[in-house]
């Protein structure tokens, strides 16, 4: 296991590496300057050169590449030129907010996911199959930029304004304006509904995958001997899914976490954008459209980071529960 | 005449021939449909009631469209072959209906047979093929030029009317016009990408496959990195740097959407190239350009038809969020995610601008998944019941 562990997180690095470099040339072969948004009518060209000079952009490409590989191993990102701050600050305010987002997403996108599949495999040709089936395939087309403005829509105006119900979900931001003059239960309150329906936006898209292939496996499970024993010894259909089936029709579903991480953070550039969340989606589409070429590479870079991790994570997890593989 | 039964069925026989064909020229597809079959006999018939409605209710649009800009001379020319074709196989196929004979099935014709008894996927074909017919005679059907803004004082934000059934934006324009226009958008980047990118996936894919080594660990290596990184990070990186254009989007989305298709094409030739008739192949002394192009890649053609009908649902929804962040199709061309984007900000007054192209998308997705959870099916002998 250690071994295999070791060597895992040894090939993780290349690629890693191997991303950093693909974004690092696609941001610098690329036309345009950064230095173009300091420019002012009339302004001199030895001072441009100066700042060209300062943010070590007069320099050829493959010095810039060797320079800026050197100083991210080492844990210097950089300055940003938009934040006017060390590159690694700007993370430092960005990136737990995303965390916080895409790990409340991703769990209720899997508990939900897991419940709906399970549910449809031991009503299979059901009504209830069938008709999860449309209505997961519904949401499984959507775009979650687009469900994200339905549900402000529906939850948030129309509930507050038109139909004028009691609960409604604030349309944007992390806490209200008046956070800081709320009590601590108040404002643990105010955090959960600002996170609800950016949360509900980026799961609902995923819970239709998972969905899918939970049904799957599950029928897969509820075939076997063991599955008809259980039955056999007179145990409650609630004993025999929950308890005996759902764990071995859950290993394949491991596999889904690797495979959809880079779906989320994708999904996280939409959904931070339309609700105003300030994390890491929102701040490197902001880096790319300002040409915040330390930002862009650095932001780019953890994405990557995060989603080798949670390969790395999903492969280990799979090993652990499922005692049949074994890795050499 | 109770004596002569045989006579009877024959003459019965003749009359409806004679009174299909009758039927067939007038209305092609009714004789299918008055048969039992619905899915052809209504497409027939919709495809015939609805080409021929454009001719009689806007005769005058199809008269100057005749000498007009490419995209009209197109429709017209859709106009044209949709008809004819409903008109010409409905008379054949009445024609035909005696003659019926079956020599030997292939593996084609047996996929074809299990996709058409799984209704679901024949609906969401019917409304994909449904789509592109109506993308192709947009400039014949739209109510509005899709820039055309009314007055500006009156007509913006209007809701749902006669005049403007889905409304209009905050130029006063058509909302229904520019979503057949943006059909158009939509469609087209969702083809066009996914050629491009099902033709590098597949000749990358079965390359590495045949050929091993050091070869196929180069590019699934670069398969990897590029998997592992979120594709719209990716895909803004590449677009914001330059100029956003229709050209420039329908390129990244080709150049960038080929791995999966790698991985997929990969896995078939691996297991492929060992079989008997690849050996016999390679004994025969074929060039390995020949076992690949000739040999390999159609039989391992089934996955990639449907990770392509897959994939033209996820382009169109990476395209919609790609102009919805402002870096797609640009204004004034309509697309579906600058539509939605437009909305965005007067959701509470006119619902409706984000609401419909979002429907739009959702359909057009839907149909495309249906299509392709349909064809693994049909093309998995495994699966198939």
């Amino acid at each position: 296991m250690t071994k295999y562990l070791a060597r895992r997180l040894l090939g993780a690095i290349p690629l890693v590496i191997g991303i950093a470099t693909i974004v690092f040339f696609a941001v610098n072969l690329a036309p345009g300057d950064p230095t173009l948004r300091f420019l002012a009518p009339g302004m001199n060209q030895e001072v441009i050169e100066q700042m060209r000079a300062n943010f070590g952009l007069d320099q050829p490409m493959h010095i810039r590449y060797v320079k800026w590989l050197g100083a991210m191993l080492t844990g210097d990102f950089g300055y940003s030129f938009s934040h006017s701050r060390p590159v690694l600050a700007v993370l430092r305010d960005f990136v737990p907010n995303t965390l916080v987002l895409s790990a409340v997403a991703l769990v209720v996108a899997f508990v939900l996911g897991v419940l709906l599949g399970t549910i449809q495999a031991v009503r299979q040709y059901s009504k209830v199959d069938s008709g999860l089936s449309v209505v997961l395939l519904f949401f499984y087309s959507m775009p979650s930029f687009w469900l994200a403005l339905m549900l402000i829509l529906t939850l948030s105006l129309f509930a507050r304004n038109v139909w004028e119900l009691p609960i409604w979900f604030p349309a944007s931001g992390m806490v209200s304006t008046d956070y800081e003059f709320l009590s601590f239960g108040a404002q643990l309150r105010d955090r959960f509904m600002h996170l609800v329906l950016p949360t509900l936006s980026l799961a609902l898209v995923l819970t239709a995958g998972i969905a899918r292939y939970m049904r799957g496996s599950m029928l897969e499970v509820i075939r076997q001997d063991y599955i008809r024993t259980a039955h056999a010894k007179g145990l409650s259909e609630r004993v025999v899914v929950f308890k005996h089936a759902l764990r071995n029709a859950l290993i394949p579903i491991i596999t889904l976490v690797g495979l959809y991480i880079p779906v989320l953070f994708s999904g996280t550039v939409f959904i931070e954008y339309v609700f105003a969340w300030p994390g890491m989606g929102r701040t490197i589409y902001e880096a790319i459209l300002t040409r915040d070429y330390p930002l862009v590479m650095a932001g780019s870079f953890f994405f990557a980071a995060m989603v080798v991790v949670a390969n790395l994570i999903a492969d280990v997890l799979y090993a652990i529960v499922d005692p049949r593989i074994r890795y050499e | 005449m109770s004596s002569d039964v045989g006579s009877l069925v024959v003459e019965h026989h003749q009359g409806t021939s004679r009174g299909g064909r009758l039927l067939s020229a007038i209305l092609p597809g009714l004789p299918q449909l008055l048969a039992g079959r619905w899915g052809v006999g209504s497409a027939a018939l919709l495809t015939w009631v609805g080409l021929l409605w454009i001719v009689v209710a806007r005769p005058s649009r199809v008269a100057s469209a005749l000498g007009g800009a490419w995209d009209e001379q197109l429709a017209v020319g859709t106009l044209v072959v949709g008809l004819s074709t409903a008109w010409l196989w409905s008379w054949r196929d009445v024609a035909a209906a005696h003659e019926v004979k079956r020599v030997g099935v292939s593996v084609w014709e047996l996929a074809v047979r299990a996709f058409s008894k799984n209704r679901t996927a024949v609906a969401g074909l019917l409304v994909i093929v449904g789509l592109y017919v109506i993308a192709l005679l947009t400039p014949l059907v739209a109510p509005y030029d899709p820039a055309f803004q009314g007055d500006l004082l009156r007509e913006r934000y209007v809701s749902a009317s006669a005049a403007h059934p889905l409304g209009t934006d905050q130029f006063a324009r058509d909302v229904l016009s520019r979503l057949l226009y943006g059909a158009r958008i939509s469609l087209l980047i969702g083809f066009v990408a996914v050629s491009i990118s099902v033709t590098i996936g597949t000749l990358l894919g079965a390359i590495a496959g045949f050929l091993g080594g050091i070869v196929d660990g180069v590019i699934m290596r670069f398969v990897d990195m590029v998997i592992s990184f979120p594709r719209l990070v990716l895909l803004i990186t590449i677009i914001a740097l330059f100029e956003p254009s229709i050209f420039l989007i329908t390129a990244v989305l080709g150049l960038t959407l080929w791995p999966g298709t790698a991985r997929i094409v990969r896995g078939e030739v691996l297991s492929l190239r060992e079989r008997e008739f690849v050996q016999a192949a390679t004994a025969l002394g074929f060039s390995k350009t020949r076992i690949i192009l000739r040999h390999l890649i159609p039989n391992a053609l089934g996955p990639v038809i449907v990770a392509a009908t897959l994939g033209i649902g996820n382009t169109i929804v990476l395209e919609a969020g790609l102009s919805f962040l402002g870096l797609g199709v640009q204004p004034p061309t309509p697309s579906w995610g600058t539509m939605v984007a437009d909305g965005r900000n007067v959701l509470l007054n006119a619902w409706w601008l984000s609401t419909f192209p979002g429907l739009a998308i959702v359909f057009t997705v839907l149909s495309f998944n249906l299509v392709g959870d349909g064809l693994r099916d049909a093309l998995d002998p495994r699966l198939r019941s």
